[in-house]
């Protein structure tokens, strides 16, 4: 069929089977929105920032498990864009961004908005590509969404010269993609798995280390099975949360550094680390010459470079999660799980001695109570997203999550300002859930624009803001490490953020009871519109426990048993 | 991961021919911070596809992610980590005509060279050898006072 660039684009999204694409037009992809407005295989909005868009892509497809296609024009509005890119690629989110480019004939000519997206992008991308003709574009297109997410998933960027978009040609969208330098490793080792297996049998205190590889690999269920057969306890990172489930009885918790006290014992006792689709991240490690001292590593991950790249591996494994998991299972008939017996006890007297702990306060919310009780009031029907702070650290410690893809936050590149728009793609993939960003008073306003937005389209969405007048992770250290030196950190100038809300379209709350505190979730869920919940919380609360940057897993700062609700600066 | 222990190793990366192809190995490099101690690239005749000969130098560990990082990049078919090899590199090296022609020819012809051409003012030599030899002729070469030398990159092949 013939047909323009634009449309082609076009075409290519629908057959993907994206619903919802975010984005903003402006001069170079102006031909691509003039196909949008005429199509209605998806949905377009628009968001109010090109950063916004990418993140809301993410978050659909963090959510679903698909393809996120955010659409941004050259120069500013694909620069805006980069830090979208960053965050999708350190948590290998497969989106697709197309960006418009100046015309053919002006690349290389410092032409009105032209930037250098391909080079910019670069390192940020799993791929990118800039189309040299409308011959490739239909090609390109179909490795672009196959790139993103085959193999290790990621974002990748399709630069389209303007007249590319206008010019006029055969569009057949091919079935299949033949890139003979790109095939994934999917099935691992045979050899390697069943020595991995006899070292599972072998060991004393085995404990599974599971990554966000499992959630993007759909294996929960599998990883689930996997600890039940063997018995085997299990701690999860801050990107696998929900994988096991909280009520499973084998998960100790999520490692690292703010990870609970049984975790990070397990990981330090262990001698058999069975890794799946985790990378051995320096929030989770911490000192590397003491992290699990006494273990034999085994290490599945679809991406041979994550493999050795931190630790030293006994049992290599490439491959998917999935399909290596699966090899193992039948390998595991019989296991004998009375083996751990004693570990299983060790650990539970860990988390009996220090268990992941908050003292509660009947004066001011304590961020950890309100997260637990967004659990009891909302539990398995919400999604929770959430910003970078320390209220990202206690939605992760404390929140029941049961099942992957219930979290969702930028865990790698640790960006503020993802969670309001991820939360607007995660609610247009699942409109049923009540979606909640938890948020802070800083990082909430680095995407407040998306409450038009979230107004305009009726993507109602609840920001509940920990608010502790601080940016209070980054106070958290200053505390800790600087001498209680407050540089830029205090945010007591604070808009009214109820009126904030108002002047938007949406709707605020100011919360300072529990009483409230539960009568605004409830109104919020009621009233189906998009909300700044504004949670005054202890100013002085710490995420505990904490591993000082670069001191072993086991050397914890613990939770105090007492009220610090009192301290001041 | 960089540690002390460096070593020098030669890869050879055998890449589909597309544009930016080059710019994303260097911008590899780069970013994670190894050397690129030499680099060559030409066409692989009636293909489609890019042999690169990359010298560079790291711990074990680095050179494995190297490797593996390499691998990562869609375009790249094929990398291969030299152990047995014949490596050559060539150099140009021009001399003034004031200098001993019979001299600095016998010099080439011990390094797989030759005078390759002579004109009014200067005298243009060319050698190729392996890349430890190549430095002894640069030395070696010094005293007929050359005004110019360039060196076209290790090249290599498996053996
Ligand atoms: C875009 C960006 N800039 C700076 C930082 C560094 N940073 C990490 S947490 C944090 C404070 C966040 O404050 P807030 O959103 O109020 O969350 P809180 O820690 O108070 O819960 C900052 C500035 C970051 N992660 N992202
Ligand atoms: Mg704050």
């Amino acid at each position: 069929m013939q047909m323009s660039g634009a449309q082609m684009v076009c075409e290519a999204i629908i057959a993907e089977g994206v619903t919802t694409v975010f984005g903003y037009p402006g001069g170079a992809i102006m031909h691509v929105y003039d196909e949008v407005y005429k199509q209605n295989g998806f949905e377009h909005i628009l968001n109010r920032h090109e950063q916004a868009s990418v993140h809301a892509a993410d978050g659909y497809a963090r959510a679903t498990g698909e393809v996120g296609v955010a659409m941004v024009t050259s120069g500013p509005g694909f620069t805006n864009a980069v830090t979208g890119l960053a965050t999708a690629y350190m948590d290998s989110i497969p989106i697709v961004v197309i960006s418009g480019q100046v015309p053919s004939q002006l690349i290389g000519t410092d032409g009105f908005q032209e930037i250098d997206a391909v080079g910019i992008s670069r390192p940020c991308t799993k791929h990118n590509f800039l189309v040299r003709s409308l011959e490739e574009l239909p090609r390109l297109l179909k490795e672009a969404f196959y790139i993103a997410r085959s193999g290790r998933p990621g974002p990748v960027l399709i630069d389209i010269p303007k007249d590319i978009t206008v010019d006029i040609g055969e569009f057949v969208y091919p079935d299949t993609v033949n890139i003979p330098s790109y095939k994934p490793t999917y099935v691992g080792n045979k050899r390697q798995i069943e020595k991995a297996v006899e070292a599972i049998k072998k060991a004393k205190k085995p404990l599974l280390y599971i990554g966000g590889g499992v959630v993007l690999s759909n294996a929960s269920d599998l990883v689930r099975e996997l600890a039940k057969k063997t018995q085997i306890p299990a701690v999860e990172t801050l990107m696998a949360r929900g994988v096991l489930g909280a009520k499973n009885p084998l998960l100790l918790g999520m490692l690292g550094m703010h990870g609970n006290y049984a975790s990070n014992m397990a990981m330090s006792e262990t001698d058999l680390v069975i890794s799946l689709g985790a990378r051995f991240d320096d929030r989770v490690t911490g000192k590397l010459s003491e992290f699990a001292k006494y273990a034999d590593i085994i290490h599945v991950d679809i991406d041979a470079s994550n493999i050795g790249k931190i630790v030293d591996v006994d049992y290599p494994i490439v491959g998917d999660i999935t399909e290596v998991v699966e090899a193992m299972m039948p390998q595991l008939d019989g296991i004998d799980t009375d083996r751990y017996e004693a570990w299983r006890s060790i650990l539970k007297r860990y988390d009996e001695l220090h268990p992941q702990s908050f003292v509660d306060s009947d004066e001011v919310i304590k961020p950890q109570w309100a997260i637990e009780r967004i659990g009891e009031l909302v539990g398995e029907n919400a999604i929770i997203t959430s910003d970078v702070g320390q209220h990202q650290m206690w939605a992760a410690q404390h929140f029941p999550f049961d099942r992957p893809r219930q979290w969702i936050n930028s865990g790698g590149l640790g960006t503020m300002g993802f969670g309001f728009p991820a939360a607007l793609g995660v609610k247009k993939a699942f409109p049923e859930k009540t979606v909640i960003n938890i948020t802070g008073d800083g990082s909430i306003l680095m995407n407040m624009q998306e409450l038009v937005t979230a107004a305009e389209y009726k993507i109602p969405v609840i920001n509940m803001i920990l608010n502790n007048h601080f940016l209070g992770m980054v106070r958290q250290w200053q505390t800790f490490f600087y001498e209680k030196r407050y540089a830029e950190t205090d945010l007591s100038f604070q808009p009214n953020w109820k009126a904030l809300a108002e002047a938007c379209g949406g709707i605020g709350y100011d919360v300072t009871t529990k009483e409230e505190f539960d009568a605004a979730i409830k109104d919020a869920i009621a009233q189906d519109k998009v909300c700044f919940m504004n949670v005054i919380i202890n100013r002085f609360e710490d995420v505990l426990p904490m591993v000082p940057s670069g001191g072993a897993l086991f050397n914890m700062m613990l939770p105090q048993k007492v009220d610090k609700t009192k301290e001041t600066k | 991961m960089k540690n002390s222990s460096n070593e020098r190793r030669v890869i050879s990366v055998i890449v589909l021919n597309e544009s930016s192809v080059l710019a994303r190995i260097t911008a590899l490099f780069a970013g994670r911070g190894y050397n690129i101690e030499s680099l060559t690239v030409a066409p692989i005749p009636e293909s489609d596809m890019s042999h690169i000969t990359i010298a560079t130098n790291g711990s074990a560990k680095v050179m494995e992610q190297i490797t593996k990082q390499l691998h990562k990049l869609i375009p790249v078919y094929k990398v291969i980590e030299h152990e047995e090899m014949v490596e050559k590199e060539m150099v140009l090296a021009k001399f003034p005509i004031a200098e001993h022609l019979s001299d600095i020819g016998a010099l080439c012809a011990a390094y797989n060279g030759g005078i390759v051409n002579v004109g009014r003012e200067m005298i243009i030599a060319m050698v190729a050898d392996e890349p430890q030899r190549i430095k002894h002729f640069i030395e070696a070469s010094q005293r007929y006072n050359p005004s110019e030398i360039v060196r076209g990159g290790v090249v290599a092949i498996e053996r």
